[in-house]
Formats: structure tokens, C-alpha cells, sequence
């Protein structure tokens, strides 16, 4: 490994930021989609954390007892369903804060991910397989770095779904309406609690796909310590894509460039200051929350009815 | 006060099915978890010296909330604090030991107060949510603790957890005497009863609470809205930071990351269950401070994972906020009647 490195000298910095960029951000991208569409539709889920978590643990785990990776995917997906229909279900109630529940939310869905998930540290489960896109060159790094996972292909397909649908169909319209003033949507008849509920349970599947590629592609096992806080991170990401799922593509790539910077780093021989570089993504969240934001006006393109940038 | 109890007693109901449908007996584990924590006086001492963390954490989420903000950074508050704290006994070393402690317990505070003061700041001057703020520097916390603990602070005489010196055994707090639990419950206990005070007796508190239940009455008549948010921001940090300092001095000795157990993140659980009241804080850390404490005997009599008590924590917490939608309606009911 090192010799490899050594060939390439610092060009293997950006070669293994940009591998980090592709392979890191598709937890980003996949619970930022799914932060975007709740956050559309007038309510913040801060659980999505307790989601990611819990899809990494059942993902891992149904593909342990089946040996179906995939089947793995689809299994956490539920999970963040469950836990979103949790969320929506208790957020629905009257004067019941939508941010207050989130981090119940992260701190139960965390919980039950280390209870139940308890069996499956040990154990090697199958992993999702991977494209080769890197046919072309013949630098090892490059090859490594331009190999994809399935997931972010299909997270790339969903982007440009979610931003048809919101833009172009009926219901992207009534999901807007509803997260851009309640009391108007309601007036023309359109269930406002019932499309939160919806909008929260498919944010939650997406958290629960993104944590399934954590623990089924890379790092590939499920620990305890396997997220690091990516699900919240995601809802800074989304603020900062300004709710829009082409920017929210944009936003994960550059938090996976972010995040992978400290590994990139280490592996020239740069050692000091890990786990400050292991921060970066932190550090851009806050800056880019901090740039983002005005006293005086509210966020551009934010919902209207959004809680956070009241 | 009724209602906050139904919620956690609906919340052991709905635990104890979820542990018998994982085939634990819940009415083994739940006196397990009383024996661990409320039995005899060992156990109390246990107890007792979880909650006091618990209190000062709670204190952060509970001040800012009777401005209207939910503020979550009691952990990222705390590592600071316990960080400061060592620094201190570090920087400090010749001084006679009384000083030494004083300052490192006065470092602590004013490390948490810097770091929650820092996003009440950026609330009010900067519009930034506070929620998000305080979690992303949580994070940030941890991330310059770890790295201190293996870089800058580093003792080379800790082989098993990367781990900073010790702050000296003649520098640590010790226990109350007669209590043999350490002086972070006198610590916890008074920040609750001044905080009260301050909260519930004070024109400053007065003034906080106007600007919780509305803010532009608030500016309207007069209070300074941008000094108070960073005050009360200031003293929730300070809360958690003297947490993290009493952590140091009185149990660890040193900054590793053993510090970061979750004591913030059940803090905001505490504070939520008390209804942000400072003083039902006092009672409610007890009580989680004690479920804290059975999560040995849990691992190591029913073969249950140590996430269990988080699992509670999360039911109670759920169910908790979905009380809240009761409140004031019960009322009405037994008003009609």
C-alpha cells in the first residue's frame, strides 16, 4: 500500500479525497434526500442519526441471517420507515416539538440499534457488491478510487426523481404547499398531518438505505461506533443545499471529500492532527451554518413552515 | 407532576413488553434495576454519584429552554470543561492544592460557558439555530479531546485508553464526608436550587422567561434580549462544564474518552422530563442516575446488553414529549366534571 502511495507521492492525496468523495457520500446523499423531503413538507426529523444507525444494524444483520445484501438494503429501509411513522405519529400530536422528538428519536433508534445489534458485531456478513468504473486507467489508485457502489448510482437516479417530483407532479406540489404554509394547504383540503406522516416515513426509508451502506459497503461492518453523527450532519447539508435535491448531491459529495481528508492524509504518512481532520465535515457544517444564516431574514428556499429557521 | 409520572410508568410498561418479547422475565430486570440502584446505601452511593453529572448536563438543556431554545450541547459542554480542568491542574502545578482545585473546578465552568455561550451568541447575533450548533460542536468537542489525548496531553504511562495525565491525587475533590459519594452532588444540588432561584425569583429570570413565552413583547418592553440569551447561555454551559470538571477531579483524574458516556445526551432527558424546571431536575437525575447505575447488574445478571438503559431512556423520552400534548387538555376534562 505505501509503495503505491509512495509512486504517486501527493498526487494520491486528491486521487484518495476524490475516491473518499464518491464512496463516503452516499450515506450523505441518501439521508440528506430523505432530511430534504420531510423538511419540504414543514417538519424536521433530527432523528434521522437514530435511523442511520438503526438501518446500519438491520441492514447488516438480515444479510447476515439470509446472506442477501440486497434484501439487507431493503430490511433497513423498513426500519427508517418504522422509525419515521414513530416520529410523524408523535410530531402529529398537538404542541409537540418536532425538534424535541428528533432527538428522542436519535437517542432511541441508537439505543435499540446497539441493543439489538449486539450479535452481529462479530460476524462477517455479505457486502454489497461493487461497479468497476475505472476500466480505463491502469493506476491502481485511480481503479480503487473510481470504484462504485450500486447505491450511489441509484442515489444519483433518486436525486433527479425527487427533483422532478417536487418541481413537475401534482404532489410534489400539495408536499410544497403543505411545508410552505399549513394553515393555506388545509384551507384548500389537503391533509396536512397525513402528508407529513407520508413525507416523514419515506425520508426515513432513504436514512435507512443510506446507514445500510455503511455497515454493507464501507466501512463495511457494523460496530458501535460506525456513525459519526453523518445523520445529523445531513440535516445541516440540507440547509445548506437550500432544500433542493441537485445541491443536496453537491453537498454530500463535498462532505465526503471532507470527510475523507484525514484518512487521505494519513495514508501520504501524515498522522498528526487525525482526529482534527476528522472534524473537517464538522467544522464545514458550522461554518457553512454560520454563513448561511441572518438575524434578520429567514433562509433562502427554506419551507415556511420549518421550525429550525424560525 | 402526574402527568410526566404516567409517561415514565407507561414507558416501563411498554419497556417490559419489549423485554418480554426478547424473552427477558421484566419483572426480574425491573427489580434488578431497583436493587442496583435504590436498595441499600451502596447502591445509593452509586446512584447519587450519576446523578450529579446528570444534574449540572440537565441545568444546560433546562436554562436556555425558559428562553425558548433547545439547546443539546451538555456533552460537547462537559468534554470541554473536563479538558480545561486537566489543562489547569496541568498549567497550575506548583500551587498549593486548595487553589489548584478551585481554579481547575473555575476553568471547567468557564470552558463549557465559552462553548454554549458561543452558539447563544450565534443565535442571537447570527440567527443560527441553536439546536444544530450545539450538536455539531458536541462533535467538534470530542474530536479536539481525542486528539489532545493522544497528542498534546498525552501520558505515555497509560498503555489501554489514550489518556491524559492525571491532574495529582492531592488535587482531586473527594468525597462529602459521612456520604461517601463525591462533592459533584453538592456541586449538582446547589446549581439546581440557584438556578431556581435565579430563574423564579429574579427580574433576570423574570425578563428570560418574557422573552421565552414572546419574544417581540419582550424587545417591546425594553429587555435586553441579546445580553440575556448569551447570560443564560453562559450559565447552561457553565452548568455542564463544572459537570465535566467534577467528572475529572473527583472520578477520573484524567481526560480520556471514558468522559464521554452519554451523561449530556441523558441530561437533555432529564431536563425534558423535569418540564425544565431547575428544581424537579434534582429528583428526575436521581431517578435516571439510578437506572444508569443498574446497567451493570443488567449486563451481568440477565446476560442484557449494556444499551438497554438507552433503550428505556429512548421510550421514556418519546413518550414524555407525547405527553406534553395532554397537558392543560386533562385539565379541561376535569374542569367539565
Amino acid at each position: 500500500m505505501m509503495g503505491e502511495v509512495t509512486a504517486l507521492g501527493w498526487w494520491g492525496v486528491p486521487i484518495a479525497v476524490l475516491a473518499g468523495a464518491l464512496r463516503v457520500s452516499t450515506p450523505f446523499l441518501f439521508v440528506s434526500l430523505g432530511e430534504c423531503l420531510t423538511e419540504k413538507s414543514g417538519r424536521i426529523n433530527l432523528g434521522l442519526e437514530g435511523t442511520l444507525v438503526m438501518g446500519a444494524m438491520s441492514g447488516y444483520g438480515i444479510a447476515y441471517l439470509t446472506g442477501s445484501p440486497w434484501l439487507g438494503v431493503l430490511v433497513a429501509g423498513f426500519a427508517g420507515i418504522v422509525l419515521g411513522a414513530i416520529h410523524a405519529s408523535v410530531c402529529g400530536l398537538p404542541r409537540v416539538n418536532d425538534i424535541a422528538v428528533g432527538i428522542a428519536l436519535m437517542l432511541f433508534g441508537v439505543g435499540l440499534a446497539f441493543f439489538l445489534g449486539k450479535p452481529f458485531i462479530q460476524p462477517q456478513a455479505p457486502l454489497l457488491p461493487s461497479i468497476g468504473l475505472g476500466w480505463w486507467s491502469n493506476i491502481p489508485q485511480i481503479r480503487a478510487a473510481l470504484e462504485v457502489n450500486a447505491l450511489f448510482l441509484i442515489g444519483l437516479l433518486l436525486v433527479a426523481l425527487m427533483a422532478w417530483f417536487l418541481t413537475s407532479t401534482r404532489w410534489g406540489l400539495i408536499v410544497r404547499s403543505v411545508g410552505e404554509n399549513s394553515d393555506a394547504a388545509l384551507a384548500i383540503g389537503y391533509p396536512v398531518n397525513r402528508v407529513r406522516f407520508v413525507c416523514t416515513m419515506v425520508g426515513g426509508f432513504f436514512a435507512g438505505v443510506g446507514g445500510s451502506f455503511l455497515s454493507l459497503y464501507y466501512p463495511g461492518s457494523w460496530n458501535e461506533g460506525l456513525s459519526s453523527g453523518q445523520g445529523l450532519m445531513a440535516v445541516a447539508l440540507v440547509i445548506f443545499a437550500r432544500w433542493d435535491p441537485v445541491r443536496c448531491l453537491y453537498a454530500a459529495l463535498l462532505f465526503g471529500a471532507a470527510g475523507s481528508l484525514g484518512p487521505a492524509l494519513q495514508s501520504v504518512g501524515i498522522t498528526q492532527g487525525y482526529y482534527l481532520f476528522n472534524a473537517a465535515p464538522y467544522l464545514l457544517t458550522l461554518i457553512i451554518m454560520i454563513m448561511s444564516s441572518s438575524p434578520r431574514r429567514t433562509l433562502v428556499g427554506a419551507p415556511g413552515e420549518l421550525s429550525v429557521t424560525k | 407532576m402526574l402527568i410526566p409520572l404516567g409517561a415514565v410508568i407507561a414507558s416501563l410498561a411498554l419497556f417490559g413488553v419489549f423485554l418480554a418479547l426478547i424473552g427477558a422475565n421484566p419483572f426480574a430486570v425491573y427489580l434488578s434495576i431497583y436493587r442496583g440502584s435504590f436498595e441499600n446505601w451502596f447502591s445509593w452511593q452509586n446512584t447519587l454519584a450519576r446523578a450529579a453529572p446528570l444534574m449540572l448536563t440537565a441545568l444546560c438543556t433546562a436554562l436556555p429552554a425558559r428562553l425558548g431554545l433547545i439547546v443539546i450541547g451538555g456533552e460537547g459542554a462537559l468534554v470541554v470543561g473536563a479538558v480545561a480542568t486537566v489543562a489547569a491542574a496541568t498549567a497550575l502545578a506548583d500551587a498549593p492544592s486548595l487553589m489548584i482545585t478551585t481554579l481547575m473546578m473555575l476553568a471547567g465552568m468557564a470552558a463549557g460557558a465559552l462553548w454554549v455561550g458561543a452558539a447563544g451568541w450565534l443565535r442571537h447575533y447570527r440567527g443560527v439555530n441553536e439546536t444544530i450548533t450545539t450538536l455539531i460542536l458536541n462533535y467538534i468537542a470530542i474530536a479536539v479531546m481525542s486528539q489532545l489525548v493522544v497528542g498534546l496531553m498525552h501520558d505515555p504511562k497509560v498503555v489501554h485508553r489514550p489518556s491524559s495525565w492525571h491532574v495529582g491525587e492531592a488535587n482531586m475533590i473527594g468525597l462529602i464526608p459521612g456520604m461517601d459519594v463525591h462533592w459533584g452532588l453538592a456541586f449538582g444540588t446547589l446549581g439546581c436550587v440557584l438556578a431556581y432561584i435565579l430563574m423564579n425569583h429574579t427580574v433576570f429570570g423574570f425578563a428570560a422567561r418574557v422573552i421565552g413565552g414572546n419574544i417581540r413583547a419582550a424587545r417591546i418592553a425594553g429587555i435586553a434580549v441579546g445580553r440575556i440569551t448569551v447570560i443564560v447561555c453562559l450559565l447552561a454551559g457553565a452548568a455542564a462544564g463544572l459537570a465535566g470538571a467534577v467528572e475529572i477531579a473527583a472520578v477520573q483524574g484524567r481526560a480520556s474518552s471514558s468522559i464521554v458516556v452519554g451523561y449530556g445526551y441523558t441530561g437533555i432527558l432529564v431536563a425534558f422530563l423535569a418540564r425544565q424546571n431547575p428544581l424537579a431536575v434534582i429528583p428526575v437525575a436521581i431517578l435516571l442516575g439510578g437506572i444508569r447505575a443498574s446497567g451493570g447488574l443488567l449486563q451481568r445478571w440477565h446476560d442484557l446488553p449494556d444499551a438497554t438503559v438507552l433503550v428505556l431512556q429512548g421510550i421514556i423520552f418519546i413518550l414524555i414529549l407525547a405527553s406534553e400534548s395532554i397537558h392543560g387538555r386533562l385539565r379541561r376534562l376535569w374542569g367539565r366534571e
